[in-house]
């Protein structure tokens, strides 16, 4: 993958729900200066909040001391938001259905439903050295990009 | 997140605000709801027209106080969707389960 990068953020932190409003403030910010803006800025902030949500209570089993990494990319044509957690990784074939009857009324399992509805590429890696990693990426509409 | 209650015609309306997420204590709705099932109040309107964010945790909370009233044999509907909320519950399939208003007259009618 190799793509010029214009501009990026890293972000770490413990696992604490109570820094999801400073993920929520760099995510904005990181947005805006990349010229997303409106719905797209709001459903991008949105899914990286639940990919931040899933990363500290499933990835890191919401072990305070564990950290999540974050890196903001500003790519010429798109946005790339990569959300990384101690866990062992995720089998996408064993994410319930929100959508299924089964699981309509279920209070939670809707958090990477969103994030995949709203982001135009969703994926998970391994890497080398160990856990989980979203990656998530976001295409600037045409006349957008800087 | 803010909760104020009023009753209309005998049904509890819910006036939620704010942020209903994970870190700003989403709990609190349903808390607030099995608090007037106990209390013996069965008809509830959740009023969101004031609420500023929604997360899934969110969502969750309004999918878990349906279930907990409809199963007590009482009724909760939604009134004064965002645009952003109802599209987050038509995604999620959930603007089939919820029966929701734009006119508190109106839902409160609904419940007679």
């Amino acid at each position: 993958m190799s793509q010029e990068i214009i501009s990026e953020i890293h972000l770490t932190l413990f696992s604490d729900i109570k820094y999801l409003e400073v993920v929520q403030s760099v995510s904005d910010s990181f947005s805006s200066l990349a010229g997303l803006e409106g719905e797209d800025a709001y459903w991008v902030g949105l899914s990286i909040r639940e990919a931040v949500t899933n990363a500290i209570l499933h990835g890191n089993k919401d072990d305070s001391s564990a950290p999540v990494k974050l890196s903001f990319r500003q790519a010429s044509d798109k946005l790339i938001v990569t959300v990384k957690d101690q866990g062992e990784g995720v089998d996408e074939s064993k994410i319930p259905d929100p959508l299924n009857p089964d699981n309509l009324l279920k209070p939670g399992g809707r958090g990477i439903f969103l994030v995949k509805s709203f982001m135009d590429n969703v994926f998970f890696n391994t890497p080398e050295e160990g856990g989980n990693e979203l990656v998530m990426e976001k295409f600037f509409k045409e006349g957008v990009k800087k | 997140m803010k909760i104020e209650t009023r009753t209309v015609n005998g049904v509890t309306i819910l006036d939620v605000s704010g942020k209903i997420t994970l870190a700003e204590g989403s709990a609190d709705i349903r808390k607030s709801v099995r608090a007037l099932l106990d209390a013996g109040r069965t008809n509830i309107l959740l009023n969101l027209g004031d609420v500023k964010y929604i997360d899934s945790s969110g969502i969750g909370e309004l999918v878990s106080s349906f279930t907990t009233v409809t199963n007590k044999g009482g009724k909760l509907k939604l009134l004064n969707l965002t645009l952003k909320l109802r599209e987050l519950l038509a995604i999620t399939k959930l603007l089939t389960v919820f029966e929701s208003f734009d006119n508190e007259d109106e839902a409160v009618k609904s419940f007679s």
